[in-house]
C-alpha cells in the first residue's frame, strides 16, 4: 500500500490510499480522482491516464516499454517526465508519491 | 515557399495514364456466394446466423449490415472460434482472418510491429484499397511516417483547442433543433445528424459552409460498395474524388502562402513541415480521412443514441430524471452503436494469435463491433445502460498509435447536442426501423423517420 497524491492541473491535490499491486489509473478512478480516464483500461494503449512523475522516482517507478512510449509520443503535453498511471504500480516504495496531470486527456 | 504539393515526390502516379493505357489488373469481383434462404428479411438471416456452420458465412456480406442481422454469427464466433478464417468468397476478398475476443482485438491492435495499417498492402479495411488508385493517409501508414504526419493535425482536436470550439457548437446545435418540425414526421438523419456534423466538418476545414453538404457526400461516396446497384461505379468514385481533390487544391493554394498557418486543417497541412511537400494523392488520402473521421462516425452516433432511447424506454426517463448521466450515456452510445465495425490490419511476418497460425500477409480483421459485445470484458454487454459504471472502456475508437485522434470532440459534439435536446423536448419518438448502410464498414443510418410531438 502507499500514499498517493494526485495533482489536478488546476493544482488540485487529492491524496488516496493504493494498494500494493494496483495501477496509479486504478487508484485514480477507484478513488474518484478526477483528470484520469482510463479508457483502455490498463493496457497502454490509449494515453488517457497521462501524468507527470518527478524524474527522481524514475527508480522506483520503473521504465517504459515501446508502446507506452509511443502513446506518450502521440499525447498532448508530453513532457520528459510523462508517464501512463496504468503502467505504475503501487507498492510500499512509492508511499508519499506525487504525481501531476496534463490540461486534457486526450 | 510551396505552392502546392510536390507532384514529383513520387514517381508512380498511374492514375495519370490514359485510361487506354491502363493495364487491366484489376478486373471486377466474381459473384459472390450467398446461402439459398426463401427471403432476406432480417429474421431469415439472423436465423440462418444463428445456425449454420461457422466456415459457411460470408460475414462481409453487406446483406447481414443493413438488416442489422451479424449479432449471433459474432457471439458464435467470440464462443466457438475467436480467431477465426473465412474461406467464403475468398475469390473476392481473399480470405480473412476475423478477430472477436476485446482481449484479442487490444493484442492485434497494439501490436503495430507485426499487424500493418499500409495502404500498399490494402489497407484500413476488408476490401483492399484500389491499387491503382492507392490514397495515402496516416491511418494507413506505419510508423514513423504515421507518428509524423499525425501530429500535424493533432493541435485541432486537442483538448485547449475544443474548449474553443464549444461556444460554436452549442449556438449551431440550438438553432439546428429550434428549426426542427412539430407534430409532423421527419428524416432525423437528414435534419440533424447530416446538418449539425457537415457544420463542424465545415469549420474544421475552413471550407465554405454553403457548400457542406458535399463533405458530406463525398464521405459517403468513398466508403460507398461500388457493387450496390445506385452507387458510383469504381471508376466514377475515382473521378468524384479527383473532383474533390480539386476542390480542395484551390483552398491549400489560397492558403499555403500565408505567413502564419491559420487554425484550420488545410492550412495546417500546408504549413507544416512534415506534410507541405506531400504529393496529390497522399493530400486527397488525408482529406478522406479527416472527412470520412469527423463524419460518419459522429453522424451515425447521432442518429444511433436516439434509436437507442426509444428501444430502452427506461433509458430514456432515466436521462430526463437526470441529465447528469449524459457524459457516460455518451459513451455507452458510442460503444452501443460503433460507428466503424472493424478495422483491418495485415500481418507482416508469421505470427501466433489465440493459437491460431496467422502467415505474414494475411488480412485480420478487428472486429470492434464484436469486442464491444464480448461478456468476457464488459458485463451485461447486450444492454443499452446511460449510466453504466465504466462507460469510456469501450473499443469504437481502437486502441493503440492508430486510436481515433478526434474522440474527444466527438463526444462533445454528442454531449452538447444531448444537453440541448433534453432542455427543449421531453420526447422524441423514432417511428419506424431506420434505414440502414450496407456495409461492413460503416456501421451507420441513411435515414430515420421521427416526429416530436407538437
Amino acid at each position: 500500500m502507499a500514499l498517493i497524491t494526485y495533482v489536478e492541473f488546476n493544482g488540485t491535490p487529492h491524496t488516496v490510499e493504493v494498494a500494493t499491486g494496483v495501477s496509479l489509473m486504478e487508484g485514480a478512478l477507484g478513488n474518484g480522482v478526477p483528470g484520469i480516464d482510463g479508457d483502455c483500461g490498463g493496457n497502454a494503449a490509449c494515453a488517457t491516464c497521462h501524468i507527470y512523475v518527478d524524474t527522481a522516482w524514475t527508480a522506483k517507478t520503473g521504465g517504459t516499454s515501446e508502446l507506452e512510449d509511443a502513446m506518450l509520443d502521440l499525447a498532448d503535453g508530453k513532457q520528459d517526465n510523462s508517464r501512463l498511471a496504468c503502467q505504475i504500480f503501487a507498492s510500499a516504495e512509492l508511499e508519499g508519491l506525487i504525481v501531476t496531470m496534463p490540461e486534457t486527456q486526450h | 515557399m510551396a505552392t502546392q504539393p510536390n507532384i514529383s515526390a513520387e514517381t508512380i502516379v498511374k492514375h495519370t495514364l490514359p485510361r487506354s493505357e491502363q493495364p487491366v489488373a484489376y478486373p471486377p469481383f466474381p459473384p459472390r456466394q450467398r446461402p439459398d434462404l426463401p427471403d432476406h428479411s432480417r429474421e431469415t438471416l439472423m436465423e440462418y446466423l444463428a445456425g449454420a456452420p461457422l466456415d459457411e458465412v460470408d460475414i462481409a456480406d453487406p446483406l447481414y449490415w443493413e438488416n442489422d442481422a451479424h449479432w449471433p454469427y459474432f457471439k458464435r464466433l467470440r464462443d466457438e472460434a475467436p480467431i477465426h478464417f473465412t474461406n467464403v468468397n475468398t475469390n473476392r476478398h481473399r480470405g480473412y482472418w476475423s478477430v472477436t475476443r476485446w482481449a484479442d482485438i487490444m493484442a492485434v491492435d497494439t501490436n503495430h510491429a507485426v499487424f500493418s495499417s499500409d495502404a500498399h498492402l490494402g489497407g484500413i479495411t476488408i476490401f483492399d484499397m484500389d491499387q491503382d488508385f492507392v490514397m495515402p493517409m496516416f491511418i494507413a501508414m506505419d510508423q514513423p511516417k504515421h507518428d509524423i504526419q499525425r501530429k500535424a493535425v493533432n493541435p485541432i482536436v486537442s483538448g485547449a483547442n475544443l474548449q474553443a470550439f464549444e461556444a460554436l457548437i452549442r449556438e449551431r446545435t440550438q438553432a439546428c433543433l429550434d428549426s426542427l418540425p412539430r407534430g409532423v414526421a421527419f428524416d432525423w438523419v437528414d435534419k440533424v445528424s447530416i446538418e449539425l456534423t457537415g457544420l463542424m466538418l465545415a469549420t474544421l476545414f475552413d471550407f465554405p459552409q454553403e457548400h457542406r453538404r458535399k463533405l458530406s457526400w463525398w464521405s459517403d461516396i468513398v466508403t460507398s460498395d461500388a457493387e450496390i446497384p445506385g452507387n458510383p461505379t469504381k471508376d466514377e468514385r475515382q473521378a468524384i474524388l479527383m473532383g474533390m481533390l480539386q476542390e480542395f487544391m484551390v483552398l491549400w493554394n489560397e492558403r499555403v502562402n500565408d505567413p502564419e498557418p491559420k487554425g484550420d486543417l488545410i492550412s495546417m497541412l500546408a504549413h507544416n513541415p512534415a506534410t507541405r511537400d506531400m504529393p496529390p494523392m497522399e493530400y486527397m488520402g488525408n482529406l478522406v480521412l479527416l472527412i470520412v473521421g469527423g463524419n460518419d462516425t459522429t453522424r451515425n452516433s447521432i442518429t444511433g443514441g436516439l434509436k437507442f432511447l426509444n428501444d430502452n424506454p427506461a433509458e430514456y426517463a432515466k436521462l430526463r430524471a437526470d441529465p447528469g448521466l449524459i457524459d457516460s450515456m455518451v459513451s455507452e452510445i458510442i460503444r452501443y452503436q460503433t460507428p466503424l465495425a472493424h478495422m483491418r490490419r495485415t500481418a507482416l511476418e508469421d505470427t501466433i494469435l489465440g493459437g491460431e497460425h496467422i502467415a505474414k500477409g494475411d488480412k485480420v480483421i478487428m472486429w470492434y463491433v464484436s469486442g464491444n459485445r464480448d461478456e468476457r470484458s464488459i458485463e451485461n454487454p447486450d444492454a443499452f445502460i446511460i449510466d453504466r459504471p465504466r462507460a469510456r472502456q469501450h473499443m469504437s475508437f481502437g486502441f493503440g498509435i492508430h486510436r481515433c485522434v478526434g474522440n474527444r470532440l466527438a463526444e462533445l459534439q454528442l454531449k452538447i447536442l444531448w444537453e440541448e435536446i433534453v432542455k427543449r423536448f421531453d420526447t422524441i419518438e423514432v417511428l419506424e426501423e431506420p434505414a440502414r448502410v450496407p456495409s461492413a464498414f460503416v456501421k451507420g443510418y441513411k435515414s430515420m423517420m421521427v416526429r416530436i410531438p407538437a
